[in-house]
């Protein structure tokens, strides 16, 4: 499904110093810093997984879903998404994928949700027909129905959540990108969405790369952890496997101690 | 087709759920409009003439920068504000979706509210054109009628420049992310200054604004031929396609802005 070899990205920074007279100098002659968001990424997902994308901010994970999502060029390497390279062939590419931003709406603020869901039927171009029918069992599976009439703007953050849900799957898509899926949600709203995710993957062999800082979610979906620290996948396997000595400190603190220990804390 | 029509469709309801906001802002436009207006009728009041152009003279310019500002802020506001779209992040999922970018920007953001500065602009256009009609269409109905389609090709190649410094405006935002007032100086500023005949403009004010943004173009050199004045001749007619070419090559910077973005991811 997914096969990434060698992936590079350097980012070139303004670098900004404080001060009137340093910020009117910078402007005449700007100070760059290089910064090494991927040191040459690695990995391959099977269709049907659910690959937990760990790392401490500034890893450079949202670096590489951005090339998968075909949004970045990368520097060098290779990136083939059901045999397409995303960013040469951006539109076929991210027609059948789909992604969520926890903490960004993909839903339309001022407007009904069901108009939202219209909207983007009319930007997949999805036909009627398959629309009605996946986008009621969506609807079910997230028991969203009494909130379709409701705008986006005046949801709660775990409606909004299972809303967002609905709006990401709506086109069918076998690939799902999760970026921090229950920031900020309760524990009810929580366990709805890991329960939807988790019977997508089972039901329909939902391909998901889910980035979280919630150990929490990859515990209970991920089958498998791949760490990124500055740049460099440092760890690929299970996650009992990778905290396998520090498992009698709770997931948390037993995750900061390995980041500490690998000096990417 | 379908997609644009679903865009106006939410923003129209979306701005219908903010009515009082909506009608404000309606207002405050309108009022825009009749205190630019006021200021021509005061000069005229007081002149009689400007450098040799009649107030209805200058209104029909005025109706034509009116209508095809207002028309195209409505359109393409979308690019007027794109610096926020991309400090907001709503590039990234603009290009996450399976349709070009130009259609989804202008998608991002319908501005119903000018619909009225349009209208009253419209109205001041009807309303020269009845003025001038005599003699637009002495020299009979072939002349006559490519004069009225002048009026009309003006109209639309100054929306097709207010369109161009729009995408310019929204190309820069890739290079430099900070608001760009400066784009506001020919946006704005042109809209003010092509309410009147270039002519009466310092030499190279002129020039810059006929042959770098060919405002001159759609402006007071069609102008001449519209309204029947010696010396002027058909091939003016066709000078407002200048705005068209502006805008296909503001549509190029677009272009390498977006592969910027691509290579920079901010």
């Amino acid at each position: 499904m997914i096969e990434v070899r060698e992936l590079r990205k350097t980012y070139r920074v303004r670098r900004r110093r404080a001060g009137l007279g340093a910020a009117l100098s910078s402007l005449v002659h700007p100070e760059w810093s290089v910064v090494e968001a991927l040191a040459g990424v690695s990995f391959s997902v099977a269709p049907g997984e659910i690959v937990g994308y760990i790392g401490p901010n500034g890893a450079g994970k949202s670096t590489t879903i951005k090339v998968m999502s075909g949004i970045l060029v990368p520097d060098s390497g290779s990136c083939v998404i059901k045999g397409r390279v995303p960013w040469k062939e951006r539109k076929a590419h991210v027609a059948g994928i789909g992604a969520v931003f926890g903490q960004r709406t993909q839903l339309w603020w001022d407007v009904p949700v069901s108009e939202s869901f219209e909207l983007l039927r009319a930007i997949y171009r999805v036909e009627p027909a398959a629309f009605r029918k996946r986008h009621d069992e969506l609807v079910e599976a997230l028991g969203a129905g009494e909130l379709l009439g409701s705008p986006a703007r005046s949801l709660s953050l775990g409606q909004r959540m299972r809303c967002e849900l609905v709006a990401s799957l709506l086109h069918g898509p076998d690939l799902l990108f999760l970026d921090e899926p229950t920031i900020g949600l309760d524990a009810v709203s929580k366990l709805a969405v890991r329960d939807f995710i988790a019977r997508e993957n089972r039901e329909r062999g939902l391909t998901v790369i889910l980035t979280t800082h919630d150990v929490h979610d990859i515990e209970a979906l991920a089958t498998r952890v791949i760490l990124i620290g500055r740049g460099s996948i440092l760890f690929d396997g299970g996650f009992a496997e990778l905290l396998a000595p520090r498992r009698d400190k709770g997931v948390e603190r037993a995750l900061a101690e390995l980041y500490g220990e690998l000096g990417i804390a | 087709m379908e997609l644009w029509l679903r865009y106006a469709r939410v923003a129209l309801m979306g701005q219908f759920s903010k009515r009082s906001n909506l009608v404000v802002v309606t207002l405050a436009q309108l009022l825009l409009t009749l205190s630019a207006l006021a200021a021509v009728l005061v000069l005229f009041a007081r002149f009689g003439t400007l450098a040799g152009y009649s107030r209805e003279e200058v209104l029909l310019l005025f109706g034509v920068a009116q209508v095809s500002f207002s028309l195209v802020e409505l359109l393409a506001r979308g690019f007027d504000s794109f610096s926020a779209i991309l400090a907001q992040g709503e590039f990234d999922r603009i290009l996450a979706r399976p349709r070009g970018t130009i259609l989804q920007v202008l998608g991002a953001r319908l501005e119903f509210s000018r619909l009225g500065r349009a209208l009253v602009g419209a109205a001041i256009l009807v309303h020269a054109l009845r003025a001038l009609g005599p003699a637009m269409v002495a020299d009979g109905p072939a002349l006559a009628a490519a004069r009225y389609a002048t009026v009309a090709s003006m109209t639309l190649g100054s929306g097709a420049i207010f369109a161009g410094i729009f995408v310019l405006g929204a190309s820069l935002a890739f290079v430099s992310p900070d608001g760009l007032e400066v784009v506001n100086i020919f946006s704005d500023g042109g809209r003010e200054m092509s309410q009147y005949p270039l002519s009466i403009y310092d030499k190279a004010l002129r020039r810059f604004f006929t042959f770098v943004v060919p405002f001159g173009c759609v402006n007071w050199l069609p102008l001449e031929f519209a309204l029947a004045r010696p010396g002027a001749s058909w091939p003016a007619a066709f000078l407002p396609l200048a705005g068209f070419a502006f805008l296909a090559l503001s549509f190029l910077a677009w272009r390498a802005g977006v592969r910027r973005h691509a290579s920079t991811g901010s």
